[in-house]
């Protein structure tokens, strides 16, 4: 029960985000404030009551695929892959593509997705914001590891 | 989503710090590449020579040593402290960049607003580059570009500050700039410049806006307001933002 838990309540930190991020603090107190997140046991997975979610279990673990959430740029739609009571990848399913003009402008067109349960590794990132990466620090941040794997 | 071609990645070191670039798109390891790389890292460089509080010969420090006036410096000196006027006004004196010093003296120290400012500078360079998207970072203060709204964004991982090994949050970004504030690897360089003392109460702030100039001014701000950092980024116009407090928690401002 403990790992269905903890599932539970990573995949309704992500869904509190996209129904609510006006302002939204992730955490257990938030979790607690949506009903209508999927459920969970025993490794498959079942529709939450707010419908449209979908879950399928492959080698690297489960996904869950959330329902279309209405944002003010459009609908949203996020996809999670658990394995072992930890959520290892968010992707973005759908993002919105109505008003293209104000995507293009505004830089802020898209819901941050706060993850604590996820493992840096497995996380698919282009680039790393964080508190001043040195020179000295370079060689063992992640922002190094990133680049030593891409570099032509 | 569509599957593409990881993008290219170049790196090189300036103003202590690393400068990451990834290319995606028509332009990202043939001519055209290579010397619009070259001219950010030129540029970087340059700006480094005339602000860099680490030189004792730096513009910024003789400045701030009296021993010239702003007049004998290059404009973008004018530019810089004009910016600082602006963000101290803002953010209520929290941040300043004359910070009191250690023997109560006040020192000039532009760096919180040089960074942001020099890597949207030196992006221009960049931008210039036809059907080719970008993301530079400067020390993890990062501005990006893409120019099909089709097109996948860049996906920008915040470090977690506590543990630096693990992301606290992913952002997605087509266009835009990201910075974060925090002391997870220098230390405590940061002050409240009203107190001038270092923050507490606040891990990191992490703040998306159109510029990278606004986006680490504001989240050096932030950060110096310890826990009102969320209720102050609340009042800033056109800005997102992730705050992340010392137990790990996070406050998502969009």
């Amino acid at each position: 029960m403990k790992r269905i838990a903890m599932w539970g309540l990573g995949t309704l930190t992500a869904l509190v985000l996209l129904f609510g991020y006006h302002t939204s603090t992730s955490g257990a107190t938030n979790a607690t404030t949506v009903a209508t997140g999927p459920t969970t046991a025993g490794g498959s997975t079942s529709g939450g009551a707010s419908g449209g979610t979908s879950g399928s279990t492959t080698t690297g673990g489960t996904t869950v695929t959330g329902p279309a959430a209405d944002t003010r740029w459009g609908p949203v739609q996020v996809r999670l892959t658990v394995a072992d009571g930890k959520i290892t990848n968010v992707d973005v399913v759908q993002y919105p593509t109505e008003n293209r003009k104000d995507q293009q402008i505004n830089a802020r067109a898209l819901p941050i997705l706060t993850q604590e349960t996820l493992a840096a590794q497995s996380a698919d990132i282009d680039m790393v914001s964080g508190a001043t990466v040195t020179s000295e620090g370079y060689v063992e941040s992640l922002q190094g590891a990133i680049d030593q794997a891409g570099l032509s | 989503m569509i599957i593409t071609k990881p993008p290219t990645r170049h790196v090189e070191h300036v103003m202590g710090m690393p400068i990451s670039l990834a290319l995606r798109g028509r332009h990202t390891d043939d001519t055209a590449a290579r010397s619009a790389w070259a001219a950010v890292l030129d540029e970087l460089r340059e700006v480094d020579r005339v602000f860099s509080t680490y030189r004792a010969d730096s513009f910024v420090s003789r400045l701030g040593r009296g021993e010239i006036t702003v007049t004998d410096c290059p404009p973008e000196v004018a530019e810089v402290l004009a910016l600082g006027d602006r963000a101290d006004r803002e953010s209520g004196g929290a941040f300043r960049v004359w910070r009191p010093g250690m023997d109560g003296e006040p020192v000039l120290d532009t760096d919180g607003v040089v960074k942001g400012w020099a890597a949207e500078r030196a992006a221009v360079h960049l931008r210039a580059l036809p059907a080719t998207d970008f993301c530079l970072s400067a020390g993890g203060d990062l501005v990006c570009r893409t120019l099909d709204p089709d097109a996948d964004p860049w996906r920008i991982g915040v470090e977690h500050p506590i543990d630096p090994t693990r992301l606290v949050a992913v952002i997605p970004v087509h266009s835009g700039a990201v910075a974060t504030s925090g002391t997870t690897h220098r230390g405590a360089h940061l002050v409240d410049a009203r107190t001038g003392l270092p923050p507490y109460g606040v891990a990191s702030v992490t703040v998306i806006a159109d510029s990278l100039t606004w986006a680490d001014i504001d989240a050096t701000a932030a950060y110096a307001h310890g826990p009102a950092a969320a209720d102050w980024l609340r009042t800033r116009p056109d800005r997102d933002a992730l705050v992340v407090w010392p137990d790990g928690t996070t406050t998502v401002i969009q």
